[in-house]
């Protein structure tokens, strides 16, 4: 699919969208990562890129398969779909603590996006839709692909804990970043193979899971002292 | 606005900022304490790693329990009251909703330092609190926070005995600071400075209710607080002077 290999005219838009600064909460999660350090499981930059790849192929591709299908479905206009679309993601996130941040997050994104892009897309979400799909749609609302959805939420899936890394864990900003220059292929990949998934039925979207980050998000949850709200 | 109308929905969202262990909680529990009898207040609290603020005004007793919540802010305390307040400003609101008709929701932030200041897009106006343990000479130092906040709170100054602090010069040098913006020095062991805070927070109130009030900053001079020997005072502002200079003394 040609709209699939080509970077959008619109790029800018994508890079406002994928930035970390947007104002959309983003800065306070971890991604699981804080819990999977007390773990012991991540302890230095191996790890921690060990940490992010899987992270991409499972969770970030789940996401971003969803948030390229809400972009498709809200181009399109398909409401029903866009319905759809929810209880599928949460039937795909085991943890009630991760179902609870993926909607704080969308939430959060929805108010940011309807503040800086007013449009009549985001009205089509409930208040409390999932993270991936707000993404999505506020995509639409750029006119960008589901491409670009997909590869922005990907992004945010690694770029997240890969920076909180640096707060948690003894390491060098550049090693934290190095492992995010190595996954980029990877990422270009997962966005693609998302982006094929544009069209499919909800219920058959990726469901690729990472079971030990739905017990991390439970265990961080039930804990006191955190830098992270997860 | 006549009893009559429908409720307000939107209180007067009131920061708390300044550097950490200068008495911000104390502030808020000592607000809530002498304030809750005649306001409908709600809190909220953003602490850096864990929710110790929020049960620490739970336990205080000021306030029903699910009054109080704390938004955590992922070691980044500055950004959530000034670069990316979405998550804060949803904490807000959902607080002025489950709790209609609040008038006050107090916003406290995580303990930062001297720079950081809220966001107009979050409070409708900023207290910013330093004590004379902190050292004598940090108010004259100025900076956002102690030169534009909405009122200057020097706390613990029945401590400065103890820590060789000139209250006087401290509260004269802030001043300065804040080219006549209102300072207070204040004590929760000492009454009168109490009623002082409780004072210029339902004028605050006022302002903000009758429309008077714009959120500043930064800002012209703010209207401020004279107390008088009775821990009564009055408020003025000079808007009206044509003068850099104050057309009083500011003691």
């Amino acid at each position: 699919m040609p709209w699939a290999l080509i970077m959008a005219d619109n790029a800018a838009a994508l890079l406002l969208l994928a930035d970390g600064r947007l104002p959309a909460g983003g800065y306070a999660h971890s991604g699981g990562l804080e819990a999977t350090i007390r773990a012991g499981r991540v302890h230095d930059a191996d790890s921690l890129e060990k940490f992010l790849t899987g992270r991409a192929v499972t969770a970030g591709l789940v996401a971003g398969a969803f948030a390229a299908a809400a972009c498709h479905s809200s181009t399109k206009g398909d409401q029903v779909l866009l319905q759809e679309l929810d209880p599928e993601l949460d039937a795909r996130i085991p943890s009630p603590a991760l179902r609870a941040v993926s909607r704080s997050l969308g939430r959060q994104l929805l108010r940011a996006a309807t503040a800086i892009r007013p449009h009549p897309r985001f009205h089509e979400l409930d208040r409390t839709a999932h993270q991936p799909i707000v993404f999505g749609v506020a995509a639409a609302a750029f006119d960008l692909a589901p491409r670009d959805a997909a590869l922005a939420v990907l992004h945010e899936a690694v770029a997240g804990p890969a920076v909180a890394a640096v707060k948690l864990l003894s390491l060098d900003p550049f090693s934290a970043h190095a492992a995010l220059a190595r996954l980029t292929p990877l990422l270009d990949q997962l966005a693609s193979e998302a982006a094929k998934h544009a069209d499919t039925a909800p219920a058959d979207l990726p469901s690729a899971g990472a079971p030990l980050l739905d017990i991390a998000a439970e265990h961080h949850a039930a804990t006191d002292m955190r830098l992270f709200a997860s | 606005m006549p009893e009559n109308q429908e409720p307000r929905t939107r209180s007067l969202r009131l920061g708390v900022a300044g550097p950490v262990g200068t008495g911000k909680s104390s502030v808020i529990a000592t607000l809530c304490r002498n304030l809750a009898g005649e306001l409908n207040i709600g809190v909220i609290t953003n602490d850096i790693y864990t929710d110790e603020d929020a049960r620490f005004l739970r336990s205080a007793g000021v306030l029903p329990a699910e009054r109080i919540r704390a938004v955590e802010t992922g070691a980044c305390p500055h950004t959530a009251i000034r670069d990316d307040v979405t998550m804060n400003l949803m904490a807000v609101e959902d607080l002025e909703q489950d709790f209609a008709p609040l008038d006050i929701v107090l916003v406290e932030s995580g303990g930062d330092n001297l720079t950081a200041t809220f966001s107009p897009a979050l409070v409708d106006a900023q207290i910013f609190v330093l004590d004379v343990a902190g050292g004598g000479d940090v108010a004259r130092k100025g900076g956002p926070g102690i030169a534009r906040a909405d009122l200057l709170v020097i706390n613990k100054i029945d401590l400065a005995e103890y820590v060789d602090v000139d209250v006087e010069q401290m509260v004269k040098d802030a001043t300065a600071a804040r080219e006549g913006a209102p300072v207070l020095a204040l004590s929760r062991k000492q009454q009168d400075t109490v009623q002082q805070l409780c004072a210029w927070v339902r004028w605050m109130h006022s302002q903000h209710v009758n429309g008077s009030h714009t959120p500043i900053d930064p800002g012209p001079m703010a209207p401020h607080f004279h107390a008088d020997e009775s821990g009564e005072g009055y408020f003025h502002s000079h808007d009206d002077d044509g003068a850099t200079e104050p057309a009083h003394e500011h003691k």
